[in-house]
């Protein structure tokens, strides 16, 4: 092995590929500007609306009570709620989104309520997956159920019975996992796999501008006829990849890192002021309610263990594109690849999919779940040395390949 | 006599082809060039020539046969053949986002020289060339011309014994085909050995000291441009080609897969007139076939 070669190579290309504005794009752009701003543009918005949908006073119908003035009033009285005009065509309007709601009342429910013979049944009509119809639902209940408990208290005091007649005991919950393990259980699955992805994409562009682009512009049988070794060429162009897939992760995580710091700070205050621990998403989850952080020992062992994934992907890429005539073809060999990536990333992400020895042998989903374990701050030892065995084993592999591929004559010259 | 440098024994090469079945771009060629000497290699598109040129720059290995450049072999030793030659071609572009001198310091590190030597090669080189005024600039701004002074220094640079020129005037206009022969000769001045290919008949009988013609992958027929002439009775070169390659046989067979040049302009004839084909200095280091017969058996015994 000839290192000065390797290292005269691998110079060769990054003074190159730092030329190259294509590059710059994709290993520094993308990842500072792009996905930070595309993430927490989501997030922002899926705040916002969660926030307007409940922070809005829907519009809420009546159907029946006709006879039942109390109820009415009671509704009525509620600052929380709209109360619309009866209209036959209720379940019409929910669904065209004029009502956000609608409580199916008997109309002498007053009277069966004061009888105390029976209880009368109230419906909540809401739309299904319309958050906003949910939030009013959810509005109604808790009316409805404040009012049910203003009418036990009642009864309660009219037989003399204590106030906790009907509750004999009281039900708590509270959490005992530290801020970390929540966390990781939230965002562990997504840390991994916006990394893998990210390792991913920021080999592609240069694998496929040092194979296909350099047989499309003619330079590579200019380099194959100097007297570099083959193997030392594939290895110089491998590192240049390598470079640009670390770059990559590296600049995102950077990226990402201050992004999450700041959306945590703009966001934690209004989250508090709303009270919104009933608001859903990633950024409530962060801001308001339980105390979050991920373990940062976790996220540095991630990143170490990206590292044997990244020449995986590397080495990969390389040999395909290599067996491309041009960047175009390249391309359109290597585009399929990504959902081969996220497949397995995502399965990972999934809840309940718990990392095991069989699962451990599986490339990238291995990565993947231990990289939850990892964030969340377990660290099974034995797992981890496994995976990062495996992968390590299988990037050598892939390394292998591409050499090899470099060498066949009908790779290289395909016409 | 001296030792050749280049040697080609019996060297094939075969390509599958899903379509098309086994081709056989070069079929049993055997020649040798003595140290010194332009050997050309004279055929019509698709004859072989891109190949077996290829071969001899250990681009390609071959199916059978063997071949040695510098006394290396190509198959053994193919790293060490590289250090010793010079290689261009058309397919050969230079690498549009390094500045001229970069490419040049690329390729001298490649071939294991220190910076001092490569910034006095490149120094000597730049003069020569007339580089200096755009040295430092990037070559993807370069004109043809610019860009083919790099191309030449990129072969110099590393000061090989052997240099291979694989048509090397295809697709330029006179003045930079004039000034690619007039930078062949200079190799041989400088005592280089020299093999290239082309398909322009005017180069070989101005350049050439032997000249060996190839049709199909075979080598039909090889000696000095005079010997040519007197064994096929015809002074002109394309007459003797065409003599050589059988005149019914002007559709040719197109069996080269590589060849990837489809430019089949004959560029740059440089007008007839100045034929200075005094090759006196044949000193038939290579063993000619002899036989003056037309249709030539391959039994080339190649070396000595």
């Amino acid at each position: 092995m000839n290192w000065r070669q390797i290292h005269t190579v691998y110079r060769k290309e990054l003074t190159d590929t730092l030329r190259d504005r294509r590059s710059l794009i994709s290993m520094f752009v993308v990842p500072i500007v792009l996905i930070p701003a595309l993430m927490f543009g989501m997030f922002a918005m899926t705040y916002k609306s969660v926030r307007k949908a409940y922070e809005e006073i829907p519009t809420v119908m009546l159907v029946g009570g006709a006879e039942s003035p109390r109820l009415r009033e009671e509704l009525a009285a509620n600052k929380r709620i709209k109360l619309a005009p009866y209209a036959d065509d209720y379940a019409t309007q929910i669904e065209n989104k004029q009502l956000r709601a609608a409580i199916e009342a008997p109309d002498d429910f007053d009277a069966i309520l004061a009888s105390g013979a029976k209880a009368p049944v109230v419906t909540i009509c809401s739309y299904a997956g319309d958050m906003r119809s949910g939030a009013a639902a959810d509005e109604v209940a808790r009316f409805l159920s404040a009012y049910l408990e203003k009418v036990v208290r009642r009864r309660l005091a009219e037989q003399e019975l204590p106030e906790n007649f009907h509750r004999p005991f009281l039900v708590r919950r509270k959490n005992v996992a530290p801020p970390e393990k929540v966390g990781g259980a939230q965002v562990g699955g997504l840390i991994p796999y916006l990394l893998i992805l990210l390792s991913f994409t920021g080999a592609m562009y240069s694998a496929l501008d040092l194979t296909a682009g350099e047989k499309e512009r003619g330079t590579m049988e200019t380099i194959l006829c100097s007297p570099v070794g083959r193997t030392e060429l594939v290895l110089g162009k491998f590192l240049m990849v390598l470079t640009a897939s670390l770059v990559t992760v590296v600049c995102s995580l950077a990226s990402l890192g201050a992004t999450a710091v700041v959306a945590v700070r703009m966001l934690a205050g209004e989250v508090a002021a709303a009270g919104g621990a009933a608001a859903g998403g990633g950024a409530a989850a962060a801001g308001g309610g339980l105390p979050m952080t991920v373990s940062l020992p976790g996220v540095l062992g991630v990143c170490a263990l990206v590292v044997p994934l990244a020449v995986l992907f590397s080495a990969v890429l390389f040999s395909v594109a290599l067996c491309a005539k041009n960047y175009k073809e390249a391309q359109s060999y290597v585009s399929p690849l990504i959902f081969v990536i996220i497949l397995p990333a995502a399965l990972a992400m999934l809840p309940g999919v718990e990392l095991n020895a069989t699962y451990a042998m599986v490339p990238l989903m291995n990565v993947a779940l231990v990289s939850k374990e990892m964030v969340s701050g377990n660290f099974p030892a034995g797992m981890i040395a496994l995976i990062f065995g495996s992968t390590c084993v299988y990037a050598a592999a892939a390394l292998a390949i591409a050499v090899r591929m470099f060498k066949k004559e009908s790779v290289i010259f395909r016409a | 006599m001296q030792k050749a440098m280049i040697v080609a024994q019996n060297l094939s090469k075969i390509f599958h082809d899903k379509k098309r079945g086994e081709i056989r771009a070069v079929d049993d060629v055997s020649f040798s060039v003595g140290p010194g000497c332009i050997h050309g290699l004279l055929g019509a598109n698709g004859a072989g020539k891109t190949t077996a040129l290829r071969m001899l720059a250990t681009l390609l290995a071959p199916t059978s046969g063997t071949a040695s450049v510098a006394g290396f072999d190509v198959v053994r030793e193919p790293e060490k053949v590289r250090a010793n030659v010079g290689f261009m071609a058309t397919s050969t572009a230079l690498y549009g986002r390094l500045t001229a001198r970069e490419t040049l310091v690329y390729f001298g590190r490649l071939n294991g020289l220190a910076d001092a030597e490569i910034a006095a090669r490149i120094g000597r080189l730049s003069a020569e060339l007339g580089m200096d005024a755009f040295l430092d600039r990037r070559v993807d701004k370069f004109s043809t011309g610019m860009k083919q002074k790099v191309s030449i220094a990129r072969t110099l640079i590393h000061d090989p014994a052997v240099m291979i020129f694989d048509e090397p005037t295809i697709g330029l206009d006179v003045m930079a085909a004039r000034s690619i022969v007039r930078f062949i000769r200079g190799c041989r001045e400088r005592g280089k050995t020299v093999v290239y290919s082309t398909h322009v008949m005017s180069e070989v009988e101005k350049l050439c000291d032997r000249v060996g013609i190839v049709h199909g992958g075979k080598l039909l027929a090889e000696g000095s441009v005079p010997e040519l002439r007197e064994r096929y009775g015809e002074q002109d070169m394309e007459e003797i080609f065409m003599r050589v390659v059988g005149e019914g046989n002007d559709d040719a067979g197109n069996n080269d897969t590589t060849n990837n040049d489809a430019t089949n302009n004959g560029a740059a004839n440089n007008g007839g007139g100045n034929s200075d084909a005094e090759n006196d200095d044949a000193t038939s280091n290579s063993v000619a076939n002899n036989d003056a017969a037309n249709e030539v058996a391959n039994e080339r015994d190649g070396v000595r």
